[in-house]
C-alpha cells in the first residue's frame, strides 16, 4: 500500500529526513518512535503534504500513485488521513461545520452522493459515542478552547468520520489520561481492518498496549535505525534509546 | 480644495454655457447655481427643497475635500461631472439574459440569485405578466395597509412634504461634511421610509427592495423615520457586482429612531472595485448616520464592504434617548488596489446609553484596510458603556490593516472596553483544512467566513448566505 524509498526531506536548508525507507502494507499497523526531534511529525507532514519541508530525494509510492505529486487535498481524497500532534484551532468556524465539509468532500470525490444534514447527525452522533465525546463538541469551534486531551479526540471523532485507508496518527495518545488513551485506543482498534493502515507515532507503550503494532520502527535522527516487532517497544520501554543505540 | 480653487469654481462662467436641452436625459457636466435649479425643476420640486439645495451648495463651496482618511487619490474635478440624469428607460437594456455580458450572469449563478432575479438586475426588459410584478404589487398593498410609507424620496416629496420636511437634514446637516453637503445640494433620488407609531414594518424592506431595483444615481439621499415603538428592516444594496460609469459616488443615508423604536439597515454593497490596478473603481464616500431621538430607541448598522476602489464611509449613532442603544457591525475587503477607510462613530448624550462596535477588516492582495472610530461620551450620558472590537485579518504580505480607535470620554462614569486583535490567515490552518479534503480556496474561505461570523449573523438570514458566496467571490485566487 505505502512504500517510502530512500526519502529525504528538509526545511530551509536543514535536512530532518536522511532515507528513510519503509514498507507498510494493507492491514498493517506501523509504530514509529524516536527521540524529539528526531524526524517522526516531519515524516507525518511530508506524507501528508505539506509544503514547508522540501523532499530533496526518494519517492513515496501510495496505491500504486506518486504520493508526493498530489495535493493535501488530493492526497485526503485518496484516503490519506493525518491526526495532528497540535491539532489547530479555527476561530468561528463550528466543529459540526468543518466535519460535514470534509466527509462530504471526500465523498464527492468517492462518488459517493453528499449526506444531507440529517443522515449526517445520525452518523456523527454514533461516532461521537463510540469516542465518548458530548454533543457539546459539535457546536463549538473547531479546536477553540479544547483541552490537549479533548483535541485528540477530536481527530480520532475525524477518523472515523473520514474512514481514511492510510491513517497517520502523530502522537494521538499524548495529553491523554488513562480513561481517554483506553477510549482512543479502542476508536483506532475498530478502524483496523485487512483493507486499512495505520502509522502510529508515539512515545510510550502504553498505546501500543491496546493497539497491538505490527511493526515498531525506531526512527533517530532522520533515519530508521531500528525495527522490529512488539517486543521492541518493550525493549526501549525498559532500556531507552541511549540503551539501545549503545547495543 | 485650496481658496484660490474655490474662488475659481465662484467666479467662472461655466464654461460650455447653459443650455437647455429638453430632449436630453442628462445635464452637461459642471456644477453651478444654474445646474441645481435645473436639477430641481426637472425633477419638478417645490420651491423650498430648491432653496435647500442651494443653501447647501453654498456651504459646500465654502468648505475642502477631508484629507484625514487613510486613503490615496487623485483630486476629483467637481465640474468634469455631470448631476443629473434621468432614470433609464424601460427597452434601453438588453432584450434577454443573452445580451448580457456573460461574466456577469455566472457571478449571479455563484451568488444563487434566481433567474427572473437576475433578468431585473441586469436591466432586461421585463413582460408585464412576469411575476415579479405582482408580488410587487403584494407588497404595496401589505405595506400600505399596515400604514408604511416606502417610496422614492422624489415621490414622498410630494406625497408626504411634511414628513420630508421635518426631517430631511434632521440628523446629518447640510454642511455636516464636504460630500454631504454636495449630496444635498445634487441628491438625485434614494428611498423614503416612515413607520408610524406602534408598527412593525410587516416585512424586510429588502426584499421588495431588490426586485424593484431603481437606478438612484450617484448621489443616492435615503431618509428613514421610525416612529414610537415602531420596528424597520432595511437592506442596502445588493450582492450582484454594480458597474457604473460614475466614478464618484456619494450617498446620504439618515434615520431617525424615536422612544422605543428600532431600525436595522443592512447593507451589502458589492461596487466595481476597478482592475488589478485599481482603474475604473468606485469611489465611495458616504455619510450614514442615525439618531436615538427617544429613550430606549435602537439603531444597529450591519454592512458586508466588498467593492469600490475607495470606500470612506463612518455609519454612526447619535445616542440621545436614555438607554438608547447603537450597534456597528460590519466586514470590510479589500482587495486589488483597494482601499478602505471605514469605521463608526457612537456619540453618547442620554444616561445609560450603550453601543457595540464589532469591525472585521479582511486584507488582500495590495488592499489598504483602515479601521477609524469614534466614541464620544459627553457630560451628562451617566453609565454610558461601549464595547468595540476591531478584528484585522491578513491574506498574503503584500496588504495592510491599520486601526484608529479614538476615544472622548467627558463623562466619568463611563465604561468603555476596546480590544483589538491582527492575525494572518496562518499555513498550519490552511493545511490542516486540506487535510480533510478541502481544496485551497474552500479552505480559506472557511477560516475567513469563520472570521467574520459574529457580522454575518446579524444580517437577514437570505443575506447572510449570499454574503458568504460573495465572500467567497471576491477571495477567488487570494491564496495559491
Ligand atoms: N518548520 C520547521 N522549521 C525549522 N525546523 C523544523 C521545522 N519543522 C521541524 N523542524 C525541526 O526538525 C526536527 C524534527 O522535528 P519533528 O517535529 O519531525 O520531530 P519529532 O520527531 O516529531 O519530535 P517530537 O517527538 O518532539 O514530536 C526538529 O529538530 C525540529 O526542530
Ligand atoms: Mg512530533
Amino acid at each position: 500500500m505505502l512504500s517510502i524509498r530512500n526519502l529525504h526531506a528538509r526545511v530551509g536548508d536543514k535536512p530532518i529526513l536522511k532515507g528513510i525507507d519503509l514498507e507498510v502494507n494493507a492491514g498493517e499497523v506501523h509504530a514509529i518512535m524516536g527521540p524529539n526531534g528526531s524526524g517522526k511529525s516531519t515524516l507525518s507532514s511530508v506524507l501528508a503534504g505539506r509544503e514547508d519541508y522540501e523532499v530533496t530525494d526518494g519517492e513515496v509510492i501510495y496505491m500504486g500513485q506518486n504520493l508526493l505529486d498530489l495535493e493535501p487535498e488530493e492526497r485526503a481524497w485518496a484516503g490519506v488521513f493525518m491526526s495532528f500532534q497540535y491539532p489547530v484551532e479555527i476561530p468561528g468556524v463550528k466543529n459540526i461545520y468543518l466535519l460535514k465539509a470534509a466527509v462530504n468532500a471526500i465523498r464527492e470525490h468517492r462518488g459517493l452522493t453528499e449526506l444531507k444534514a440529517a443522515e449526517f447527525l445520525k452518523l456523527v452522533r454514533e461516532k461521537l459515542k463510540v469516542m465518548q465525546m458530548d454533543e457539546a463538541f459539535l457546536h463549538r469551534n473547531v479546536n477553540e478552547g479544547f483541552s490537549g486531551g479533548e483535541k485528540k479526540r477530536n481527530e480520532i471523532l475525524q477518523m472515523q468520520l473520514l474512514e481514511p485507508t492510510l491513517a497517520l496518527l502523530d502522537e494521538t495518545d499524548s495529553g491523554l489520561d488513562v480513561d481517554a488513551l483506553r477510549v482512543v485506543g479502542e476508536g483506532i482498534n475498530r478502524m483496523r481492518s485487512p483493507e486499512r493502515s495505520v502509522l502510529l507515532v508515539t512515545h510510550y507503550q502504553r498505546l501500543l498496549d491496546i493497539v497491538k503494532p505490527d511493526f515498531v520502527h525506531v526512527l533517530t535522527q532522520g533515519e530508521i535505525k531500528l525495527s522490529g516487532d512488539y517486543r521492541l517497544a518493550e525493549r526501549l520501554e525498559r532500556e531507552g534509546y541511549e540503551g539501545i543505540e549503545a547495543a | 480644495m485650496s481658496q484660490q480653487e474655490i474662488d475659481r469654481l465662484v467666479d467662472q462662467d461655466y464654461k460650455y454655457g447653459f443650455v437647455t436641452d429638453i430632449e436630453s436625459d442628462t445635464l452637461p457636466p459642471g456644477l453651478n447655481e444654474d445646474v441645481i435649479r435645473e436639477i430641481s425643476t426637472r425633477k419638478g420640486e417645490p420651491v423650498w427643497l430648491l432653496e435647500w439645495r442651494l443653501e447647501a451648495y453654498k456651504k459646500w463651496l465654502e468648505m475642502a475635500p477631508p484629507e484625514w482618511a487613510h486613503v490615496d487619490y487623485p483630486p476629483i474635478d467637481f465640474q468634469s461631472i455631470s448631476y443629473f440624469s434621468a432614470p433609464k428607460k424601460q427597452g434601453d437594456g438588453p432584450k434577454s439574459l443573452d445580451e448580457v455580458d456573460p461574466a456577469l450572469i455566472e457571478t449571479y449563478n455563484k451568488l444563487g440569485i434566481p433567474l427572473e432575479e437576475q433578468k431585473m438586475l441586469a436591466g432586461v426588459a421585463v413582460d408585464a405578466v412576469f411575476d415579479s410584478v405582482s408580488v410587487v404589487t403584494t407588497f404595496k398593498e401589505k405595506l400600505h395597509e399596515a400604514g408604511v410609507v416606502f417610496c422614492p424620496l422624489s415621490e414622498a416629496v410630494h406625497s408626504h412634504p411634511e414628513l420630508v420636511k421635518k426631517f430631511l437634514g434632521s440628523v446629518v446637516p447640510q454642511n455636516d461634511n464636504y460630500y454631504a453637503a454636495l449630496n444635498s445640494a445634487v441628491f438625485s433620488d434614494g428611498s423614503f421610509v416612515y413607520i408610524p407609531k406602534g408598527v412593525r414594518c410587516p416585512m424586510e424592506l429588502s426584499t421588495y427592495f431588490r426586485i424593484n431595483q431603481q437606478n438612484t444615481g450617484q448621489f443616492e439621499r435615503t431618509l428613514i423615520v421610525a416612529e414610537e415603538g415602531s420596528y424597520v428592516s432595511y437592506l442596502e444594496g445588493c450582492t450582484a457586482p454594480q458597474r457604473d460609469e460614475n466614478q464618484l459616488h456619494a450617498a446620504v443615508v439618515e434615520l431617525v429612531a424615536e422612544t422605543d423604536a428600532e431600525i436595522k439597515y443592512s447593507t451589502v454593497q458589492n461596487w466595481f472595485a476597478g482592475d488589478d490596478d485599481g482603474k475604473g473603481g468606485i469611489y465611495n464616500f458616504v455619510t450614514k448616520r442615525g439618531e436615538c431621538r427617544g429613550d430606549r430607541a435602537k439603531i444597529s448598522w450591519t454592512q458586508l464592504e466588498t467593492g469600490s476602489a475607495i470606500t470612506w464611509k463612518y455609519p454612526s449613532c447619535v445616542l440621545k434617548g436614555a438607554d438608547s442603544l447603537g450597534e456597528f457591525y460590519s466586514v470590510a475587503v479589500t482587495g486589488k488596489k483597494q482601499q478602505a477607510d471605514t469605521g463608526t462613530k457612537m456619540i453618547h448624550i442620554g444616561p445609560r446609553t450603550r453601543s457595540t462596535i464589532i469591525s472585521k477588516g479582511i486584507s488582500t492582495a495590495r488592499g489598504q484596510n483602515a479601521y477609524r472610530g469614534l466614541v464620544k461620551v459627553l457630560p451628562g450620558a451617566v453609565d454610558a458603556r461601549n464595547f468595540t472590537q476591531c478584528d484585522s485579518l491578513l491574506i498574503g504580505d503584500q496588504c495592510g490593516a491599520h486601526t484608529f480607535p479614538y476615544v472622548e470620554a467627558e463623562e466619568p462614569s463611563a465604561q468603555l472596553e476596546h480590544e483589538a486583535t491582527t492575525s494572518k490567515v496562518s499555513d498550519d490552518q490552511l493545511f490542516y483544512l486540506r487535510t480533510r479534503g478541502m481544496s485551497e480556496e474552500d479552505a480559506l474561505n472557511m477560516v475567513v467566513n469563520g472570521f467574520c461570523k459574529e457580522v454575518f449573523q446579524k444580517l437577514p438570514m437570505e443575506f447572510a448566505v449570499e454574503a458568504e458566496a460573495l465572500l467567497g467571490i471576491t477571495l477567488e485566487g487570494a491564496v495559491g
